[in-house]
């Protein structure tokens, strides 16, 4: 219906005003105006393990950055409400999408400290053959997509695959995640655009943590955060204290329905903090204050979730100590076992680049191989998946 | 037998394959019920509906993102980017994520399904942007497959051998042959190797080598060539990524001479490629330099195509003077 006007009208959106979802106070007490959630007392608890596994696999991690075992690694930490509260929300089938800092998604899944252990060393048993850096997890057994380094590539990726889903009529959807730093990038609205053109059963999750890397949120966009782009989409929206982990589950959970049973997709923006760096590369003392990290510390998800749980009897002083410190056991000793694993076999090189090894590709690796046999000090990881016995035999047939 | 243009050859062999498997999905910009700009997807909304066949916004980074997450999920999509010169948008999505979803998974996902078809070429009086041929830039790309048929009966097997590769392949249509190339057709399914050469005509004095639309122009400077007493042979890669070497090599040994043609400039451009490989495999064999005749280090011009282009006298020119060394 077109309403005309008769003087100029301009407008900025200043209009709309998007409220933010929350069930918990800072102190974990339920507000009263919010809806009973409804979570489960086992279901809270695997939640909350989710979470705190994935604080402390997180610390003991960028500790051994910091120790030179490993070249690289990133934190979920200060999102992890926002990351495991979402997944909890899904079927434990549907797809989930991630950028990089999700790793809260998977352990929640149930990916086990070994399976992150193995991709963080990139040793023989890691899905990934030791191709990708550190944090790009996959599992096609609990649904999470490979993690690729480009920004934001995922997000229309995630419209096709639950167009694909959507076809298949199997009652799943796809979540993605993203940061708001991505939701610059045009994927995001070639992503959202295709999404609601196509009526497509899936859930874009915007984790609002005020930061691309330095750069902070008055510096990436204009306007009232994410949000407010799915008015431009024609989608639905809800904002979400990202650090309520209540708030975040009903959200999702809600948001979930309207994706599977009306086939529509939906936009929520959580809003919440990177407590920590980046990554293991960068130092937020350069660009922001403590005093303004110290202010989120308070808001810290994990700490209001615990409160909720030990208010409500289902978690105890003693059960918190226990776990971290078998947590903390358990990391520690299976990342000493994975840093022992052999690396991945020379033929991993050439492996999965086809479906096929191709006779170029085939020809090239021989050629490798031949001179790995004759200089094998100079590649010790490549040698040593060589059978180096057979090295005098080929090194003696000459040429190729 | 029937005889089809390319682009009725290219709609039959979608039609066939989404008879076949109800996972092939097509889509692009205008693809719909009109069929695409060119009419490649002509009727096959009608016959399959609106969900498989179907127009996107104009997003083509939208696109291969979709189809990317599309085939990753297991359906088979067969995307449109309208024209070559448009599908740098989406470049980010086929070189990074396209080409390396199997490998950097350790082939827990693959995009093995999915086929980008997209009109190449000049000739058309199109200018700098309705003409390139980009295929270069994908061929450096580890994990793409690059096709480019040369007439009606090779789109559609070639076609048809892409939608069912378990790798992701960029399928490269000459554009000013849709409607120019008329040929027989068979009606009924059928396959042709990706990865493999074929020698179109046999000869002994000097190998020449192309692809798609250049194949045309590359028969018409072997004519002149042969009435001159030269006996060409002739070679259709067909295929660009993997490319067949052997063929090729074969080939040059036989007749020490080599032209490669194509109409995307020079400087980095696919022959550069061919006539390094071939250069170390036939070393000694070779009677004369290996010559390249291609477009110029330029844009692609709309006024003055003609000069621009590598056409059946410039090949001609470059045969006469291998032969001449």
């Amino acid at each position: 219906m077109t309403q005309y006007a008769h003087q100029p009208v301009f407008l900025t959106g200043d209009e709309f005003s998007i409220p933010t979802f929350s069930l918990l106070s800072p102190e974990g007490e339920p507000y009263s105006e919010g809806d009973a959630p409804t979570l489960e007392k086992d279901h809270a608890r695997r939640i909350y393990h989710a979470m705190l596994a994935t604080r402390i696999l997180d610390e003991r991690m960028l500790a051994a950055q910091r120790q030179g075992r490993l070249s690289f690694y990133m934190q979920c930490t200060g999102e992890e409400a926002a990351v495991v509260g979402a997944t909890a929300a899904l079927d434990d089938a549907d797809m989930v999408m991630a950028q990089y800092r999700e790793q809260g998604a998977l352990m929640y899944r149930g990916f086990s400290i070994d399976e992150f252990m193995n991709q963080l060393f990139g040793n023989e048993l890691d899905y990934g053959k030791g191709r990708q850096m550190p944090i790009h997890y996959g599992s096609r057994k609990l649904h999470y997509m490979t993690i690729s380094s480009p920004l934001a590539t995922q997000i229309p990726q995630a419209t096709g695959y639950a167009y694909g889903q959507k076809m298949a009529g199997d009652g799943h959807c796809t979540l993605t995640f993203f940061g708001e730093g991505a939701a610059s990038e045009g994927d995001f609205h070639a992503a959202l655009n295709m999404a609601s053109v196509h009526q497509v059963p899936v859930i874009f999750f915007c984790r609002n943590n005020g930061y691309a890397i330095s750069t902070p949120a008055v510096e990436q966009f204009a306007a009232d955060g994410i949000a407010p782009r799915a008015f431009g989409y024609h989608m639905h929206v809800i904002r979400v204290d990202g650090n309520d982990i209540l708030a975040v589950y009903e959200a999702t959970r809600q948001a979930r329905e309207i994706a599977v049973e009306r086939n529509q997709p939906v936009l929520i923006e959580a809003m919440t903090y990177r407590l920590a760096a980046h990554s293991s590369s960068d130092d937020p003392s350069g660009y922001r204050s403590k005093n303004e990290e110290e202010a989120w510390r308070v808001k810290d998800p994990l700490l209001r979730m615990q409160k909720w749980l030990l208010a409500k009897g289902w978690w105890s002083e003693d059960e918190e100590a226990n776990e971290q410190e078998s947590l903390r056991r358990e990391v520690l000793d299976t990342m000493k076992r994975a840093e022992k694993r052999s690396p991945p076999p020379l033929e991993s090189l050439i492996s999965d680049v086809y479906a096929d090894v191709t006779p170029a590709l085939q020809q090239q690796f021989d050629h490798l191989k031949q001179h790995i046999r004759r200089y094998p000090e100079a590649y010790p990881r490549g040698a040593k998946s060589l059978d180096l016995s057979v090295s005098t035999d080929a090194d003696s047939q000459g040429g190729e | 037998m029937p005889t089809m243009n390319m682009l009725q050859a290219i709609n039959n062999a979608l039609d066939i394959a989404m008879a076949e498997d109800e996972k092939v999905i097509c889509f692009g910009e205008d693809v719909g019920i009109f069929g695409g700009v060119f009419r490649a997807t002509s009727h096959l909304q009608e016959k399959y509906g609106k969900a498989r066949c179907f127009n996107t916004p104009l997003v083509e980074q939208g696109i291969i993102g979709f189809a990317n997450g599309l085939a990753a999920q297991g359906s088979v999509p067969v995307a449109e980017i309208q024209f070559a010169d448009y599908i740098f948008p989406a470049f980010d999505q086929i070189v990074n994520e396209t080409a390396k979803f199997r490998y950097r998974s350790g082939d827990l996902f693959n995009v093995g399904g999915l086929t980008i078809r997209t009109p190449y070429g000049g000739g058309i009086a199109g200018g700098l942007y309705h003409s390139q041929s980009p295929e270069a830039y994908f061929t450096h790309t580890p994990g793409l497959k690059v096709v480019v048929p040369r007439n009606p009966y090779q789109a559609k097997g070639l076609l048809l051998a892409s939608i069912r590769d378990p790798d992701p392949v960029l399928f490269l249509e000459p554009k000013r042959l849709y409607r120019a190339a008329v040929g027989e057709v068979p009606e009924d399914d059928y396959q042709l190797p990706i990865g493999e050469a074929e020698i179109i005509k046999e000869g002994s004095d000097i190998t020449l080598v192309g692809w798609g639309a250049q194949m045309e122009v590359i028969g018409k400077a072997v004519e002149l060539a042969e009435e001159q007493g030269i006996n060409c042979e002739v070679i259709d890669l067909r295929s660009l990524l993997p490319w067949d070497a052997d063929t090729v090599a074969e080939s040059v040994l036989k007749t020490g001479r080599l032209v490669v043609s194509h109409e995307a400039p020079l400087t980095g451009g696919f022959a550069g490629e061919i006539a390094a490989t071939i250069q170390s495999r036939c070393f000694l064999y070779l009677e004369s330099p290996i010559a390249r005749v291609t477009g110029l280090d330029t844009p692609f011009p709309l006024v003055l195509e003609k000069e621009y282009l590598p056409d059946h006298l410039k090949i001609f020119e470059a045969i006469r003077e291998s032969v001449n060394f």
